[in-house]
């Protein structure tokens, strides 16, 4: 019986506990200082905005850790002695181990902004984060208006929250358009038409400059590259997250941005390994950057460490992309690739409809020249996962798709449906003469 | 906007204290007319119970039904405990006291409120309808674009158990107590109904016809609080419609214009086993001695339970009856939806559900086939236990107790389901059929969820979305009642309400959709 001690208790290693105890009889251990019991912390702006509280983000009720014989550590790593295969906690014994998984996540970006470790100035990422927010912007009265730098999903939600308070909220953009290096223009200025519906002050293409402090040191306002200064009394660093590995600079662990892996999740030391957020593949996987922080690749490489911990060597090889998001009252979903005109190759050619008064649209993406199709983008509609995996896997054409759409659509009953429309607009504007087929349960449930 | 709603909460709470106010006001006055009624009408052969209502009753004026029933019910009890203790048995009232109190009562009602029925109806369901309208349409403006709503229900007093929840947990189990064991203190209520009945069964107002009609009201303002929260989703539009509908027209209008025809009173879609007495001998005598249409409705109740209901939850799962037709449904999924957070999801919960629920489709089954046989056989006992007395047990525990105090009066503390959830044997015998032969699930979109636990929070049934969602398995429980709030509520587009091929249907999981063909196939064929 082995030791595996896991540090992190997010997705990552929370599902690589799991597996391992669906594995094996090893002893496992899982060492978290930011909180006593795993958590969804993609769940923690619903706390905030009073949707849940923070009891109902953890999946598993507390008795489950002990049934499952899975020890929960509170404490935080200072470093790691792989020599001795031990760990140095902070302010309590050393832990010793006989596999180590690393799986600490991220932490939020800050680029050297004057005034970012102010009082008021924070991300948006953890447990703590929640609680200081709660702190300094409880409502409109103590925080009179947010400032929020960072036009990504993180900073979206930031600016849903506050909002959920009634506070005002400026939001800063690096971007020309919301999210475009991501996504395409007609989705993108979907998104920024979404947010100025909700009476959140977007600034595009601007930048911070300084976070200015009071005689407290805490923030009260900002300066943008524009030459503005905005008054504000918390503001919001949400430039993207990189992984959280200062602890491990002097492990001799092989670092760069993250935890060096190779597709068994091994790093550089023997029985070390990082899963998630903090683990940057030698090489991207595929159109994969080689850090990915999202929760589903955190989860899959969780369940693919545990097997090579328990004697049977499997790579990390994620299937077909997906993804998905919500962006205030807008619900995104992607299945395979769709990049946005600033990344993407020649081959790549998109059909884009957007419903004329709703906020619904979609973006196929097919291969030019062999009209292979590439991937879906939707908003406002949701699709089924496993036909888009099905017809990635079959490397179906883009008139098959459009023919079979019905097939994929996910929207609850009694939804309007507007494949017909697509379809329509698909068949003038590409000169098609595709006809719907009819929605059918034996297509959609065949088994492989 | 603000101020409209707050004036409407003012107006709304007003007509809420003076229909509280009733229980405890009013001028009673009995002339020996009226008694003489009651000797007559009630056959009531205790000379000292006259005698008693005679010197106590007759000519004074009595102020507030405390007094006045108090009267009543002691008397009663004097003279029953009298006759029982000189064995004159045929001389015992064997009428509730309260419910004779209540019958003297509405007849002997004068003053202020008998005689404006019209002007106390609008200051007290009146003011209820305008001002709960005033506090609600205007979200159509303050909730924004369309979407989920839930911004602030844990942030909230009356939303989060906080005192006000506990106000209103007094208030419903109070008057649910009022409505079942202390029926006088709700006879000022029916003079307010008295011309919408009189209107449609040509019959003065009693107190379930109180509860009906009120049971109407407050789930249609609770419905246009449905239509606003859930503009964006048409299936919670069509299902609200469905329960406002069938509440409406089946369980109140129906079996009231039934009445006027001279028909047996019967809501056409309550199914054995919650309705629970279909076979208890009286309804039974009444129905066969109603001609064809008492045949119909014994064949059609017998058919209903048997036939219809398992055929519909084979092709669309329970939520046929249980969100879309029912009318505890009815009222859970409108006056309860704000509390539907409440309903604990922990696995404890899960086995007290199951042991409660189908304790009671036991009880409910033994006592009707001891209730048949006592029908046929005429004998009043079996194996020596009385069937009355099974049958009182049940009424008072589960068809009382269960159903109305604890069903809709914990709805501010345990959520909206409790009845549902825990108790409903109609529900325990559906969710057999759903569990183990029907087409429907709640499909989980392959490896999409993020655990993020909005669905099982809202999910009134106190199932685990969550669970089952993040391991990629379809949900297929036999308490689902398909409201469709945690499809609703999801962030991510993970899960949808369908009815398809059995085969499949359960799909248990190790490794989520996305991961390696290879490690999805090795893992979840073991």
């Amino acid at each position: 019986m082995e030791h595996i001690v896991i540090i992190g208790n997010g997705i990552s290693g929370v599902t690589a506990a799991r597996h391992i105890r669906k594995l094996s009889d090893n002893k496992i251990t899982i060492i978290s200082a930011e909180s006593d019991y795993f958590f969804s912390r993609t769940a923690l702006m619903y706390v905030y905005m009073g949707h849940m509280k923070f009891e109902h983000t953890q999946p598993y009720e507390d008795w489950f850790w002990k049934k499952n014989r899975i020890e929960l550590l509170k404490g935080f790593v200072e470093s790691i002695n792989y020599r001795e295969k031990r760990l140095h906690l902070k302010g309590a014994p050393d832990v010793e181990y006989d596999k180590l998984i690393i799986a600490t996540g991220s932490k939020s970006n800050k680029f050297g902004w004057p005034g970012q470790d102010l009082e008021g100035v924070q991300g948006l990422y953890s447990k703590q984060d929640l609680e200081n927010l709660e702190n300094y912007a409880p409502n409109n009265k103590i925080c009179k208006r947010a400032v929020i730098v960072g036009g990504g999903l993180i900073g979206i939600e930031l600016a849903e929250m506050l909002r959920s308070r009634e506070i005002p909220v400026t939001f800063l953009v690096r971007e020309s358009s919301f999210w475009n290096v991501v996504l395409p223009s007609g989705e993108s200025n979907l998104i920024n038409e979404h947010i100025l519906e909700h009476h959140i002050d977007l600034r595009l293409s601007t930048n911070l400059v300084e976070i200015i402090t009071d005689e407290n040191g805490r923030a009260k306002a900002v300066t943008t590259d524009k030459g503005e200064t905005i008054e504000c009394n918390f503001v919001g660093l949400t430039a993207g997250v990189s992984p959280n590995i200062d602890f491990l600079r002097e492990s001799g662990i092989e670092l760069s941005r993250g935890v060096k892996v190779n597709r068994l999740l091994e790093t550089n030391i023997k029985d070390i390994y990082a899963i998630g957020d903090c683990a940057e593949q030698h090489e991207a996987i595929g159109s994969r950057r080689p850090i990915e922080a999202v929760w589903y690749t955190g989860r899959m490489m969780g369940e693919t460490v545990a097997q090579t911990i328990c004697g049977r060597e499997t790579e990390y090889k994620p299937g077909h992309w997906f993804n998905s998001a919500k962006f205030l009252d807008l619900e995104y979903q992607t299945y395979g690739w769709v990049f946005s005109e600033q990344i993407k190759k020649d081959y790549e050619k998109h059909f884009h409809w957007r419903h004329s008064k709703e906020k619904i649209c979609i973006t196929i993406a097919y291969h030019a020249d062999t009209n292979e199709f590439l991937g879906i983008n939707t908003f406002g509609i949701r699709m089924r996962h496993e036909i888009f995996n099905r017809w990635l896997t079959e490397r179906r054409q883009l008139d098959y798709v459009m023919e079979y759409l019905k097939d994929a659509n996910f929207d609850p009953e009694f939804y309007a449906q507007y494949e017909s429309e697509i379809v329509e607009r698909f068949n003038s504007e590409l000169g098609m003469h595709i006809e719907l087929k009819r929605k059918s349960w034996k297509r959609i449930f065949k088994t492989a | 906007m603000k101020a409209i709603k707050n004036i409407g909460l003012i107006l709304f709470l007003i007509g809420l204290g003076i229909f509280t106010s009733l229980t405890f006001l009013g001028k009673f006055q009995v002339d020996q007319n009226i008694l003489d009624q009651v000797i007559s009408e009630k056959g009531i052969k205790s000379e000292v119970f006259i005698k008693e209502l005679q010197n106590n009753l007759v000519g004074k004026e009595f102020s507030g039904m405390l007094s006045f029933s108090t009267k009543i019910v002691t008397a009663l009890k004097m003279a029953n405990a009298q006759h029982r203790k000189n064995k004159e048995y045929k001389k015992v009232t064997y009428i509730n006291p309260n419910d004779m109190a209540a019958y003297i009562g509405k007849k002997s009602g004068s003053g202020f409120i008998a005689n404006n029925k019209g002007l106390m109806w609008f200051l007290t369901f009146g003011l209820g309808i305008l001002g709960s309208l005033m506090f609600i349409i205007p979200n159509v403006v303050l909730l924004g674009k369309k979407g989920i709503k839930n911004d602030g229900i844990y942030l909230e007093n009356a939303t989060n158990r906080g005192w006000i929840a506990w106000l209103v947990f007094i208030f419903l189990v109070s008057f649910y107590l009022i409505l079942y064991f202390r029926s006088e203190y709700a006879v000022n209520w029916t003079y307010l109904v008295d011309p919408i009945s009189e209107g449609i069964s040509g019959n003065p107002a009693g107190h379930w016809f109180v509860y009906g009609f009120m049971y109407c009201v407050v789930m249609t303002v609770m419905a246009i609080r449905m239509y606003i929260k859930y503009r964006h989703n048409m299936y919670q539009m069509v299902r609200t419609t469905s329960v406002l509908f069938f509440q409406i027209i089946f369980a109140f209008l129906i079996p009231e214009i039934m009445v006027r025809l001279q028909m047996p009173y019967y809501d056409f879609k309550n199914a054995f086993p919650l309705d629970y007495d279909f076979f208890f001998s009286w309804n039974l005598k009444e129905l066969l001695a109603s001609g064809g249409i008492g045949l119909f409705i014994l064949v059609w109740g017998i058919v209903l339970t048997l036939i219809i209901v398992p055929v519909m939850v084979y092709f669309f799962g329970k939520r046929w009856y249980c969100s879309w037709v029912c009318g505890c449904g009815g009222l859970a999924e409108t006056l309860g939806d704000p509390y539907r957070q409440h309903s604990s999801k922990s696995l404890f919960s899960w086995k007290v559900e199951r042991w409660l629920v189908h304790g009671v489709l036991v009880f409910a089954v033994t006592m009707t086939l001891m209730t048949l046989y006592s029908f046929f056989s005429e004998s009043s006992t079996v194996l020596g236990i009385k069937t009355q007395s099974v049958q009182n047990t049940y009424s008072l525990l589960i068809g009382a107790f269960f159903a109305g105090v604890i069903g809709t009066g914990f709805y501010p503390i345990f959520g909206n389901r409790v009845w549902c959830r825990f108790g409903c044997p109609l529900a325990a015998y559906l969710g057999f059929v759903q569990r183990f032969k029907s087409r429907f699930r709640i499909t989980t979109n392959g490896g999409q969820c993020i655990s993020c636990g909005n669905c099982s929070t809202y999910c009134e049934q106190g199932i685990d979305v969550r669970a089952y969602a993040q391991k990629g398995e379809n949900i297929v429980r036999s308490s689902c009642v398909g409201c469709g709030i945690c499809s609703a509520v999801c962030p991510r587009g993970v899960l949808k309400l369908e009815n398809g091929p059995l085969k499949g249907r359960i799909n248990p999981t190790q490794v989520l959709l996305g991961n390696t063909v290879d490690l999805m196939e090795l893992m979840n064929k073991k």
